[in-house]
């Protein structure tokens, strides 16, 4: 059974000029647990608003997203929150990082709506991606590279079944950018979490088995197949 | 867990405001329990304070004025009455005690009172007389003082110092008299209006250089003692009713009790300007944190993305307003302790009534949880805000 199952997923909003525009527009998309796969799209194509879509935090128009054997479209926002906490994490391109918290209370917030907050997990989860001398450092207090670990620690904190990747290495450097991106795929494999990453990056998408174009989606329905120039 | 972590990292990112904020609530609750318990003290302690006695006989005139003068010690003397009064009242069946007084001058502002020896054997307080704790009572006839504790502390003045009474019951250096009185004892704390008195022989205020001569076979008022209080009741028929050259102030209570009635409404205007005070208080806790949401946006919607109900975040921003509160109430106390020990000097050191400011009182308890739930309720309406912050606007940036 497909972790995730989408189908006539719509999603539009109102312009100023009183017309509507359709940011996405999904007749199907599935994703198999643990697999990875790369969504590819240029900005304003509406990547962020299909991952929304996917982890609750926006509702759609019409369509069905099923998620683990369970139809969000159904579910009212708080069981929406309830679902996101418990089965997805999430890794921004800016971080997202609470500014105010140190990087293992970061990690801790991740797990604490969701399964409860476990400090071993949170520590060892930060041991994974090196930051077990900056448990305590403040976002501030770390480099760009560092902060995009404590993101990616804070992503697999609920042990989620699902981790959605938006533009992950944005806002990183090309050796920081090669490396976290290694360090989600590795901590996803070894979580037994899927991947569903979004990037218009050719260099990232390259290292994907499995890439698909949101351009695609939103006119066929098919699954997630193999890329035609992977060996 | 998680709550107190959201509120205190809030609390802590925002804390010029938070310290500004609380410190408005301190000074708004500290206002409010003072302003309570000064009140309420006050009027216990006014209409509870007797030093002693039931009833006041005096010249003609108003019962507030003979019981101010005559027990606390304030005022001006209504007028003078005859020895023979005196002599009257105090062979009466239903009196227990008399005690006459005469007043008239003053050291530095201090009341210097002349009555008998029978000053030491009156009850202030049950089983509680006027206890001389350092030196000896005065003698009748000699020129002799004991001083309040109060008034002895203030004029610094100790047993075996000498002093020269000034005329009038104000001072004026220019009114010295010639006679030395002095100092043969001091009186142990009674907490009543007497502390603040120098207490010297009836003759020395009678017989006083300077004094009219008239005032030799006079007194000022006469303090009574009764056997029974309600054997009162035959002494006020006798003297107010059928005669109409005294007064007899009794109850005493009842009297001072009059005086509270009449300046009620000052009462209820400082309840009043408290509880506006403690409602801008709380208002500036509302103002505060709703100015700070634009800020906020972006965590809230952080934390709404790992999964924070949004009734969550409504909850933190309620109980952060209350934190702030908690916070402000737990300095108001020191804020309260402040100006109830300002006000409790200044009564102590103008009428010798002593207000307690450790006294349990239920406004101690009612203040702090009314302002903490007021606050909380004020932070209902940015906790609405918050609840409301669309979380896909404020992830930004959006690809």
């Amino acid at each position: 059974m497909p972790l995730l199952e989408i189908s006539h997923l719509k999603k539009s909003y109102a312009t100023p000029e009183g017309g509507v525009h359709v940011v996405v527009d999904v007749p199907e998309f599935k994703l198999d647990p643990q697999v990875q796969v790369a969504l590819s799209g240029e900005s304003g194509s509406g990547k962020t608003t299909f991952l929304n879509l996917i982890a609750g935090i926006l509702a759609p128009d019409t369509g069905s997203i099923k998620l683990n054997g369970l139809e969000l479209g159904g579910l009212h926002e708080s069981s929406r929150d309830r679902v996101r906490a418990t089965t997805i994490g999430y890794i921004f391109q800016t971080f997202n990082l609470l500014q105010g918290y140190t990087a293992l209370e970061n990690v801790l917030l991740g797990m604490s709506f969701g399964p409860g907050a476990d400090r071993e997990f949170a520590k060892s989860l930060l041991q994974r991606v090196g930051l077990d001398g900056k448990l305590n450092h403040l976002p501030r207090q770390l480099s760009t590279g560092q902060q995009q670990r404590v993101a990616v620690a804070r992503a697999l904190a609920n042990r989620p079944k699902l981790v959605l990747a938006d533009e992950p290495t944005g806002n990183l450097d090309h050796t920081n950018a090669g490396e976290s991106l290694k360090l989600i795929r590795e901590a996803c494999r070894e979580n037994g979490a899927a991947l569903l990453l979004v990037s218009h990056d050719r260099e990232v998408l390259g290292q994907f088995e499995l890439v698909q174009e949101l351009g695609k989606l939103n006119r066929a329905a098919r699954e997630c197949a193999p890329r035609p120039n992977s060996k | 867990m998680t709550l107190p972590l959201i509120v205190a990292k809030s609390l802590r990112q925002h804390l010029l405001s938070t310290v500004v904020t609380a410190a408005s609530i301190a000074l708004a609750g500290g206002l409010l329990m003072a302003v309570w318990v000064v009140k309420t003290q006050s009027n216990d302690a006014f209409t509870k304070q007797n030093a002693g006695f039931d009833a006041v006989l005096g010249a003609r005139s108003a019962k507030l004025q003979l019981v101010l003068n005559a027990i606390f010690h304030l005022e001006a003397s209504p007028g003078n009455l005859p020895w023979t009064d005196y002599e009257d009242i105090a062979k009466s069946a239903a009196v227990a005690l008399a005690l006459p007084i005469a007043v008239g001058d003053n050291y530095h502002g201090y009341r210097l009172v002349g009555t008998t020896t029978n000053l030491f054997a009156v009850e202030h307080a049950p089983g509680r007389k006027y206890r001389v704790a350092e030196g000896e009572p005065f003698a009748a006839g000699y020129m002799e003082a004991v001083l309040g504790s109060f008034a002895a502390r203030q004029l610094k003045l100790k047993v075996g110092d000498k002093f020269q009474p000034y005329h009038g019951l104000n001072f004026d250096p220019n009114q010295q008299h010639e006679e030395q009185y002095v100092v043969t004892g001091i009186l142990e704390p009674s907490n009543t209006p007497a502390d603040r008195v120098i207490w010297i022989p009836l003759e020395g205020v009678q017989h006083m250089k300077g004094h009219d001569a008239k005032a030799a076979t006079e007194i000022s008022a006469v303090l009574v003692k009764l056997k029974n209080p309600i054997a009162g009741r035959g002494l006020e028929l006798m003297y107010n009713k059928q005669g109409n050259r005294l007064t007899f102030a009794w109850p005493i209570a009842q009297v001072v009790a009059e005086l509270f009635g009449k300046i009620a409404w000052f009462d209820k205007v400082l309840e009043l300007v408290a509880w506006l005070v403690a409602a801008v208080a709380t208002g500036s806790v509302l103002a505060s944190i709703y100015n700070s949401m634009n800020e906020r946006r972006r965590d809230i919607a952080i934390l709404r993305a790992l999964g924070a109900r949004a009734h969550t975040i409504f909850l933190a921003v309620v109980l952060e307003c209350a934190a702030i509160a908690v916070l402000g109430m737990v300095a108001a106390f020191a804020v309260y302790l402040g100006i109830t020990g300002v006000a409790a000097g200044i009564i102590r050191a103008e009428t010798g009534v002593v207000l307690n400011a450790f006294a349990w009182h239920p406004i101690l308890a009612w203040a702090p949880a009314a302002m903490i739930g007021l606050s909380a309720l004020a932070g209902v309406i940015p906790a609405v805000k918050a609840y409301r912050t669309n979380v896909a606007e404020n992830l930004v940036p959006v690809s």
